[in-house]
């Protein structure tokens, strides 16, 4: 009886099978082309997002490296001008000038166009050091992100632009609304859990934000959610009780939290000059950053501090922002960045 | 700390500098190099840092330099004056209309700080005896108008909404209605943070500018943007013409270079500096302070006029009597600290000692501290407060106990005290100095 039952089961499957694979094949053959479209839509927004950024840079260099005959001096002095000026910052732009003028008397190179294609490898190298980490940090579940950052360079946006990613990709979110400290910052996350369908865990304004992580915590534990993304307040990195705050949130955490897959996001503003450096290296003191997030990429600022940033303290930027809607958060790729930002496919 | 890591580079450029009894053309050269980099490091735009090294160049090499006996304190002298003149030369206050109500209009980047800063100029408008009004014209960023609602609760200011259904444009213009109508005679307008490349954004605002012209359209700027702190004054400037600058977020550790660079390509004041994130944080901009505060000679005026401001005159009269005739005690002490703690974090006060950048660099405050030190006087009796020389091993021991410290805490404090003691002479000291030759001698003065 049960034999036939299952031999039954069993013909009727590899009728399915077939069936299956017939489907999968016409499936396999429109999601390679919707994929394709997709990877083209992301590489036009992040062009397009950072086309103001791309005309500040590259027309320069252009105009740079068209206006010389000869690699000399003066020709550096003037790329110098402009990596500063793309707030890369004087010491990581020597470093860059100092390796060009290198290569170029090692190679004896005499065109300056050569001289673009020295300067974009460099920029590779320094930005692309850190290929492999550069996903976010969510594997296995459950997975926990702390956001931190200075005031205003976007966290609670960002966030709900993560949430709206991750809930893209099957996950169940939460979000803890630990930016108990500024007016209304727990109004704005709940306003994005609203809009993107992923639940907030908050407390009044004025409460313990380790408090309100722990709750979460509990939370995420009890509902079985895959990532819990936690707001923080803004703060600025030289005030030593904030950054002590951010101290015990991590120690919750790991305490509370320890088998969950942990990434901290640090949020910095693009428009934001050599400051952002310190910021990062205090952050990462306090917190121990694992990745950069990096906002308003959309305006004209160039946020070259993010090269000087990965010389000096070797974080990896994980996500960037090229404008308000909510997909405009993207994943960072070292090699389209460099890319767009010298206006190339 | 604001500009310190700046001023410490051109201190240590101009001490070089300072020894040579006679400079050549390579010798300004060198120095100016510095200059230029150390404000690039600053983030001063490269094109303002580029104009202002040939300016102090130019007069640096002229006859008045390198003939004079003490080139290098010339070529500083320079430096101070060129920067001075970049950063502005007088400070500017709000322009009240004479015909209420006088309308301000907070426009600016994204995170900027517009919504915080509103309450804050509410704050310190309030306390000219005016009656402010808030309007919240921010109808796109999730629960902006809830802040600015909250933010005017704290400095108990109202606050005009229309939620976020309506335009700018006609919250403003009810916003004026409800102002007119209900005796507000200053308006102060929150905006959306936008992109200065934003056209339609940007013509929005045009639009707010249109129908309800106002008195003065303040950009506010984070003092940590880079570079491009240029293009965003320029953007705005052009489609709106500004007339002054706010700048925030001035208690971070930025260099703060943007200050001067906005200045340079807009040419309008920077009224107002935030330095803080309690809505009392906020003070009148003065260039010719903050100028001599990049180069690292303190803000001795910012701190008497502070002290004016949240110290009680009568007791600062006493006070000084007793310090001249250095009859201070413990008593005066904490009687100082209480009204200390009504001027700010002491670190703040700190930074503004001429000197003390340098110094007390790295130096952390702990507010808690002063709850220590209060305990532990507190715990003397009269006797011991009025003549801490009878302090002895046993009494210690008391005083530890009860105030739940320990006696190292206690032996710590006494130290200090007579520190403290010591510097309130010098102060004295210097305050004579000034009335006498009518000039201000640093203590410092023999580092440049």
């Amino acid at each position: 009886m049960l034999k036939k039952l299952f031999d039954k089961f069993k013909n009727e499957n590899e009728e399915k099978d077939q069936k299956i694979e017939d489907v999968e094949n016409n499936k396999q053959a429109e999601a390679s082309a919707s994929t394709e479209e997709n990877e083209a839509n992301i590489f036009k927004r992040l062009k397009e997002g950072l086309s103001k950024t791309t005309q500040g840079i590259t027309v320069k260099i252009e105009d740079l490296i068209k206006s010389y005959q000869k690699v000399d001096e003066e020709l550096l002095e003037e790329l110098e001008e402009v990596l500063i000026t793309a707030d890369i910052g004087v010491q990581t732009t020597m470093e860059i000038i100092d390796h060009i003028r290198d290569k170029a008397k090692a190679e004896k190179i005499k065109e300056p166009e050569m001289i673009k294609v020295i300067l974009k490898d460099k920029l590779k190298e320094i930005l692309g050091e850190f290929e492999d980490d550069q996903q976010l940090n969510i594997q296995p579940s459950p997975a926990i992100i702390l956001v931190v950052g200075v005031n205003g360079v976007g966290k609670t946006t960002s966030i709900g632009k993560i949430a709206h990613k991750l809930k893209g990709q099957n996950k169940k979110v939460l979000l803890a609304a630990a930016d108990t400290f500024r007016a209304a910052a727990v109004e704005q996350l709940k306003i994005w859990g609203d809009r993107v369908g992923v639940e907030v865990i908050s407390h009044q304004e004025g409460a313990d934000p380790a408090a309100v992580i722990f709750d979460a915590i509990q939370a995420a534990k009890a509902r079985k959610v895959d990532v819990l993304i936690c707001d923080t307040a803004g703060r600025l990195h030289n005030k030593k009780n904030l950054m002590n705050e951010l101290g015990k949130i991590s120690k919750i955490v790991e305490r509370e939290y320890a088998n969950a897959t942990r990434d901290v996001l640090l949020v910095l503003d693009a428009t934001t000059g050599q400051n952002a450096i310190q910021q990062a290296k205090i952050f990462k003191e306090a917190t121990n950053i694992s990745g950069l997030v990096l906002t308003k990429l959309d305006g004209t600022a160039k946020g070259g501090v993010i090269i000087g940033i990965s010389q000096e303290l070797k974080i990896p930027v994980k996500l960037i922002g090229v404008g308000e809607g909510v997909a405009d958060l993207q994943e960072f790729d070292s090699n389209s960045f460099v890319n767009a930002l010298f206006g190339e496919e | 700390m604001i500009f310190e890591g700046l001023a410490e580079k051109l201190q240590n450029t101009f001490h070089k500098l300072k020894g040579k009894g006679k400079v050549n053309e390579k010798d300004v050269n060198d120095a100016m190099r510095e200059v230029k980099m150390a404000l690039l490091e600053a983030d001063v735009n490269f094109k303002v840092v580029k104009d202002f090294v040939n300016k102090v160049k130019a007069r640096a090499i002229g006859a008045e330099v390198l003939e004079s006996l003490t080139p290098g304190q010339q070529i500083i002298k320079i430096v101070n004056e060129e920067l001075t003149e970049l950063m502005g030369s007088t400070q500017s206050k709000i322009a009240f209309s004479s015909k209420p109500p006088t309308v301000i209009m907070l426009v600016g980047l994204q995170g900027a700080g517009k919504t915080t800063t509103c309450g804050k100029l509410a704050k310190l408008i309030k306390k000219q005896a005016k009656r402010p009004l808030l309007i919240a014209a921010d109808i796109y960023r999730p629960a902006a108008i809830k802040q600015l609602q909250v933010v005017g609760g704290q400095v108990d200011v109202p606050v005009f909404t229309m939620g976020d259904k309506q335009n700018p444009v006609n919250i403003a213009k009810a916003g004026l209605e409800h102002a007119i109508n209900h005796g507000n005679d200053v308006v102060i307008i929150d905006t959306a943070g936008r992109l200065h490349i934003d056209d339609e954004l940007m013509g929005e605002l045009q639009s707010v500018k249109e129908s309800i012209k106002p008195h003065e359209i303040l950009l506010v700027v984070d003092s940590m943007t880079g570079q491009d702190a240029v293009n965003v004054a320029e953007h705005f400037n052009e489609k709106l013409g500004i007339d002054g600058v706010i700048l925030t977020k001035l208690d971070g550790d930025t260099r703060g270079g943007a200050a001067l660079s906005v200045r340079a390509v807009t040419n309008k004041p920077i009224k107002f500096a935030a330095l803080g994130e309690k809505l009392d944080d906020i003070e009148v901009f003065h260039p010719d302070r903050m100028a001599s505060r990049i180069l690292g000679m303190g803000d001795v005026l910012s701190l008497i006029e502070k002290a004016q401001e949240n110290f009680d005159a009568k007791k600062a009269k006493e006070l000084e009597n007793k310090i001249k005739s250095q009859s201070f005690t413990f008593e005066d002490f904490l009687d100082q600290l209480q009204q200390m703690k009504n001027m700010g974090p002491i670190s703040q006060l700190l930074e503004m000692i001429p000197g003390a950048g340098k110094q007390l660099k790295g130096l952390e405050v702990d507010e808690k501290e002063l709850v220590y030190i209060q305990a532990i006087i507190q715990s003397m009796t009269k006797k011991e407060r009025q003549n801490p020389s009878i302090l002895n091993g046993s009494r210690r021991k008391r005083i530890a106990a009860g105030s739940g410290t320990s006696v190292q805490q206690v032996n710590r404090l006494i130290k200090q005290f007579e520190q403290t003691r010591k510097m309130m002479k010098q102060f004295t000291d210097m305050e004579k100095g000034m009335k006498k030759g009518g000039k201000f001698k640093l203590p410092f003065g023999n580092r440049f």
